[in-house]
């Protein structure tokens, strides 16, 4: 087996290029398991540790540009909290201090499974992937980008080099059930952005779908509902019918941490304390 | 750059050779099979138990998910660099007068991720302190005299009371 | 810790070592802080091979054909062995040996071993392992325990590994006030942090040292020497450091495959299961459907009680026989009754063998009898406390067994004990988001949080039971002032070490105490379980230090012409009664050794006989818990805020070794009723790993808070103390769901609670936003 070691993003995608087989490392947090137990045993690991180009984040105007190294624990920065609050949130709900500082949101990307604690609110927030090789730079709105359960449009030849998303411009919420109170895999995950300058909300909804799900009927329907002017719900039963809408959008399925019965009760549930702690009547 | 089948680590401060048979090694492997070092313990690999917890750059990770040869450059630290001419560090000493320690499995992570804690937050609250080692499974102790360790650590470095 | 009774002394003001009754710390404690401490993982011999076992993937099949060829081809694999290398006794087993070393013909669980490798890198025996082909025909598991009982054996010893059945009294008897409720315990794994691992070595006459964590050497030695076809001094086992038991290191797990490694390869092998591994690799607590119906007069005395218990036993006896026996024994839980009717099955199945583990028996019954005392209460329109001091046991009542309890019984004032705890818990609206049921994951608003309180008690025996011939041995030698005392007590993290050096000090008055390793070249010290070791080892070593300071004075009696009878030990200085002899312990005997070995038994029990009647045990424990829930009912999360406790321990030995054992027994239980589970269906486990077996985190579980702890001197135990490592693992499970019933209102007849059991019962309620 080799391991790479770029020390550039350049040579990190002719490397790439030149062993199209190599897994491609950053924090270790869902590769490493696997090589630990046997289950893959890669002939090469492309390891990202020391690409300067993928760490740290930068605002952009009124979008946040985060690099795909920015650990969990960089997420929960009072700095990134002030402009991306839910992604703040979702960062402090996932494993544990040593798992925060070693995974990224570009290995939230890359492994891209429903269940990742970032991908609800990259979804929600309308994110865009950036991806790189040696043939040039794409980028891909998040809902192109996720595809199935741990199945994503990154080409075996890209990195994915950032993600970028809107400074937050009004109240956003994370909320996440698990049944310990530390360190679980998300059984029901959702999102909530509300732009108070649009006026939309959108939701990001997390282990109930192959994939992050949106829920458009539901965000059509409360975007119309909000007293915007007020940020207020209209109506204090809005919150119950919006709980039941995002639920209704929800797609999930029965494993051995929950049953699609429990997963789409949480949803809802959640969806209601969400946007009545952003919007409360 | 290609890592060489042969590297090196610096651990404790000190250069160490490793001979690299299956570059696919974890850190944890490395440093309990290869560099002589067992204090950091095998409990899941997984990265769900801490018990592997070393500092990489002065993070605190698991080492069970470190790939051994992306760690060449980075300083690696582990429990054995704490005691110092045969004395134990104050945390050390906390968790042993304290009781903190019963088979004594989980100890060197739990031991690792207070120091990092009290680093980073000199005098943190009961619950802030219940996070910090959140990604430290004990299954001895019920973390109650886990806990009493950091009060008796904060209390002797600083005087103050964990809230 | 301010609202315990044991708050620990001030660190370092003590001028000797600490004796009874003092917070020793314990003599390992320095290296295993330091990392230094060598636990069976860490073991390492030049030339040393790595072992690995293939396991099978099926809870029920035929094995149709079996290839080591592909392994044995690979480069650096050294020995692949299978069911036909086992050169003598080819099963073995803690009570009745059926289990196979190897799977030979058919698998019976999965996960059961088929064959083992060695190999120069654990990589290497890995894929070794991987390489053996092996057919399987599957077959229909039985995984229903209930159906075992008539359905076809699985095994040539039958499905039933055991049956019994207490009749107690006139079980015909019938109550004012009936309750009737059936229970489900579901399947706990001790899930110890040190993992299965140990190393083997030949020795150059034939034989083998097997360094290995185990919870008992001697049960160890002979089922390796039996299955070696060795005689037992040819198989000698030393204590490797062990990373926590709790029942999963009772059973032989890897001992017999390295030891027959290690004779074939003629090279030390080392073994080390994964934690993946270690979930197939040891038995788990009997998970159980209990049947019960309590019978009561109007004003609360209880006048019957009939009980049904199935334990799911899973494909192989392991000490199933002993745990149901327990269960049936302490059915009805701390309390008088005059009549009794309790049926017990321990059943084969294609589950995953269950066998020890921390509580043994009594954890399952105890959560089912105190679902029923609170079911009876609100039927009798009583306290739910209130009822239980009014049937709680004492001092010369009768079991259901037919014996009558001659040692202490303090139920009563372990129940108020905790009663006296005065509540402190902050409401649920001040708490932080972090501090609210889901924790880190944000999702509880205060006002949708309510709080619940439970109260359980619960009880079970100390030392083995049923006619065991249950001892130990001890050696002390007291040499220059130094004690060494050799035990082969397995330490597994409880602190046997501790209490060992303050019981030598306490007998002999020296302050330097020296453990020797613990091997087999010593007699057997029995198991580390059921709550023994403090009493049988502890007994050992007192009885064999007791020993030494008699001759001891006796010598020191002939230096100075008196009778050894006006001889004293007192603090740690030799003195007669008239003062004229006075020198202190340490230089006494000049560079005279005196050593003791002792071979201690307790008192005999007896066997139950066809009515489950009998003096089976020796002595009992009783423990009581309250604990206070928040739970968002909404999703089902819950969050334990409280947990009171008391215990009946006869004498604090070690005040802070015994708080240890309070708070980590109890975090056991309320990982039985909130979150731990081995989920198995059809026969196969679904979450090996700690992703999703739960155990509970630090932000799981609030400070224990103890209330007085009852030290009533046991009569017949050492320093009068009981042991103190069981107990609170019973009553701590029911506490919690029964707090969870109360902030709910369901009826919760299953432990763990899972968060839909709540959350998908409430959505037709509408919230009702009631203060908590």
């Amino acid at each position: 087996m080799t391991v790479l070691l770029p020390d550039s993003l350049d040579r990190a995608c002719a490397q790439l290029a030149d062993h199209p087989e190599a897994h491609v490392l950053a924090g270790g947090t869902d590769l490493m398991v696997e090589v630990n137990f046997g289950h893959r045993r890669p002939e090469a690991i492309l390891s990202l540790s020391r690409v300067p180009e993928l760490k740290g984040w930068h605002r952009d105007g009124d979008q946040l540009v985060l690099g795909a190294g920015v650990t969990y624990t960089e997420l929960c920065d009072p700095e990134v909290a002030a402009v991306a609050p839910a992604l703040a949130m979702a960062a402090r709900t996932v494993g544990s201090p040593q798992i925060r500082n070693a995974g990224t949101i570009g290995g939230n990307l890359g492994t891209g499974s429903p269940a990742g604690d970032t991908l609800p609110v990259l979804a929600a927030l309308d994110a865009t992937v950036e991806l790189v090789s040696v043939t040039g730079r794409r980028t891909l709105p998040i809902g192109d980008y996720c595809v199935g359960p741990k199945r994503t449009a990154r080409d075996a030849s890209e990195l994915i080099a950032s993600v970028t998303v809107p400074v937050a411009r009004g109240p956003q919420e994370y909320l996440k059930v698990g049944p310990r109170n530390a360190m679980v895999i998300s059984v029901a995950g959702l999102a909530a952005i509300a732009d108070l300058e649009a006026r939309t909300v959108a939701f990001g909804l997390g282990s109930v779908g192959p994939v992050p799900l949106r829920a458009p009927e539901a965000e059509a329907w409360i975007t119309e509902r909000i007293d915007w002017d007020a940020a207020r719900l209209t109506h204090p039963d809005d919150a119950d019918e919006l709980g039941r809408l995002v639920a209704a959008a929800a797609r999930p399925i029965d494993d051995h941490r929950a049953t699609a019965d429990y997963r789409r009760h949480c949803v809802g549930v959640l969806a209601r304390r969400a946007i009545t702690r952003m919007f409360s009547a | 750059m290609t890592a060489p089948e042969t590297y090196d680590l610096t651990v404790n401060g000190t250069s160490h050779h490793v001979p690299g048979a299956w570059i696919g090694e974890s850190l944890l492997y490395v440093l309990r099979e290869r560099l002589g070092l067992p204090g950091a313990k095998n409990a899941c690999e997984q990265g769900e138990c801490g018990s592997c917890s070393v500092l990489v750059d002065g993070r605190l990770v698991c080492s069970c998910l470190v790939l051994a040869a992306s760690a060449v450059g980075s300083e690696i630290t582990t429990v054995e660099s704490l005691a110092t001419d045969g004395a134990l560090s104050d945390v050390q000493q906390a968790f042993v007068d304290a009781g903190a320690v019963q088979c004594g499995f989980c100890t060197p992570g739990l031991v690792m991720a207070v120091e990092d804690l009290l680093r980073r937050d000199s005098t943190p609250t009961e619950l802030e302190v219940r996070e910090a080692i959140s990604g430290n499974l004990c299954r001895c102790t019920g973390y109650g005299r886990v806990i009493d360790a950091v009060r008796v650590a904060v209390r002797r470095r600083t005087g103050a009371e964990v809230a | 810790m301010t609202d315990t009774t044991l708050t620990p002394p001030a660190i370092g003001t003590t001028t000797r070592a600490p004796r009874i009754g003092e917070s020793a710390p314990r003599p390992d404690g320095i290296p295993k802080v330091q990392g230094r401490f060598a636990y069976s993982s860490d073991l390492w011999a030049e030339g040393m091979l790595w072992g690995h076992t293939l396991r099978a993937p099926h809870a029920a099949a035929r094995i149709t054909s079996l290839d080591i060829g592909p392994a044995l081809r690979i480069p650096g694999v050294q020995a692949v062995l299978t069911a036909d290398d086992v050169p003598g006794r080819r099963t073995y087993g803690l009570e009745i040996h059926d289990q196979p070393v190897f799977a030979s013909d058919v698998i019976r669980y999965q996960g059961e071993p088929v064959a083992c490798v060695a190999a120069d890198h654990p990589e290497t025996a890995r894929r070794a392992a991987e390489a053996i082909v092996v057919a399987y025909e599957p077959l229909t598991p039985l995984t229903d325990a209930e159906a075992a009982i008539e359905a076809p054996a699985i095994h040539p010893d039958g499905n039933v590994v055991r049956h019994l059945v207490i009749r107690h009294g006139d079980p015909t008897v019938t109550g004012d006030v009936v309750v009737e409720g059936t229970y489900e315990v579901g399947m706990q794994d001790q899930a110890p942090l040190g993992t299965e691992a140990g190393m083997a070595v030949p020795t150059e006459d034939g034989g083998v040292e097997l360094y290995i964590a185990t919870q008992w050497l001697h049960v160890d030695q002979a089922q390796v020497a039996a299955s070696l076809d060795l005689p037992p001094d040819k198989v000698r086992l030393q204590l490797a450091g062990v990373g926590g038991a709790f029942g999963a290191r009772e059973d032989v797990s890897l001992q017999i495959h390295l030891a027959l490694l290690a004779l074939h390869t003629g090279r030390p092998v080392k073994m080390v299961y994964d934690r993946a591994e270690s979930f197939f690799g040891h038995v788990h607590r009997h998970p159980a459907t209990m049947w019960y119906r309590h019978h009561a007069t109007a004003d609360g005395t209880l006048v019957n009680v009939e009980a049904r218990l199935v334990f799911d036993g899973g494909a192989y006896a392991s000490s199933s026989p002993a745990v149901i026996g327990n269960a049936a024994c302490f059915a009805v839980g701390p309390y008088f009754t005059p009549n009794a009717l309790i049926d017990g099955w321990a059943m084969r199945t294609n589950n995953p063998p269950c066998g020890a583990m921390r509580g043994f028996g009594a954890v399952q019954t105890c959560f089912a009898h105190e679902a029923q005392m609170d079911k009876l209460a609100a039927a009798l329109g009583m306290d739910p406390v209130e009822l239980r001091l009014r049937n709680a046991l004492k001092t010369g009542d009768t079991l259901p067994t037919g014996q009558v309890i001659t040692g202490t019984a303090p139920v009563a004032e372990v129940i108020q004990a905790v009663v006296d705890v005065p509540d402190a818990v902050s409401p649920v609206l001040e708490g932080k988001p972090m501090a609210l049921p889901g924790g880190a994951g944000r999702t509880a608003d205060p006002e949708a949080v309510r709080r619940g309180s439970g109260f359980a008690v619960g009880f079970k025996n100390i030392a083995f039971s049923e006619g065991f011939d249950d001892f130990s041995t001890a050696r002390v030698r007291l040499d220059r002032g130094v004690a060494t005392v050799t035990t082969a007590c397995a330490e597994v993290g409880q602190g046997f070490v501790t209490i060992a050096q303050q019981f030598t000090r306490e007998v002999l008055g020296v302050d330097e105490v020296v453990l020797a390793p613990a091997d087999t070249t010593i007699g057997s010290a029995g198991s580390t379980s059921a709550s023994r070791q403090t009493w049988m080892s502890g007994g050992a070593v007192k009885a064999a230090a007791e020993a030494v300071r008699e001759r001891m004075l006796a010598l020191v009696a002939a230096d100075h012409g008196v009778d050894p009878g006006v001889l004293r030990v007192e603090g740690d200085r030799i003195v007669s009664a008239d003062g004229t002899v006075d020198l202190p312990v340490t230089t006494a005997l000049g560079d005279r050794v005196v050593e003791e070995t002792v071979e201690y038994h307790h008192a005999p029990t007896y066997p139950l006989d066809e009515h489950g009647q009998g003096d089976a045990h020796l002595s009992f424990a009783f423990v009581a818990h309250r604990a206070v829930v928040d739970v968002d009912p909404e999703l089902g999360l819950c969050r334990l805020v409280d947990l009171v406790t008391s215990q009946d321990v006869g004498k604090v030995l070690n005040p802070l070794q015994l708080l240890g054992q309070l708070e980590g027994g109890a975090a056991q239980g309320v990982g039985l009723a909130l979150m731990e589970e081995i989920l198995v269906t059809d026969g196969t486990v679904r979450n090996a790993s700690f992703t999703d077996y739960l155990i509970p985190t630090a932000l799981d579980l609030p400070d224990l808070r103890v209330g007085e702890l009852v030290e009533q001197p046991e009569p017949d135990a050492p320093f009068g103390a009981k042991g103190v490592g069981e107990p609170p693992t019973i009553s701590s499970t029911p506490a919690v769901v029964a707090a969870v019933r109360a902030a709910t209102g369901l009826d919760l007849p299953r432990t763990p609670v899972r968060p839909s059991d709540i959350a998908l019962a409430n959505r037709s309620a509408p919230s009702s936003p009631e203060a908590p």
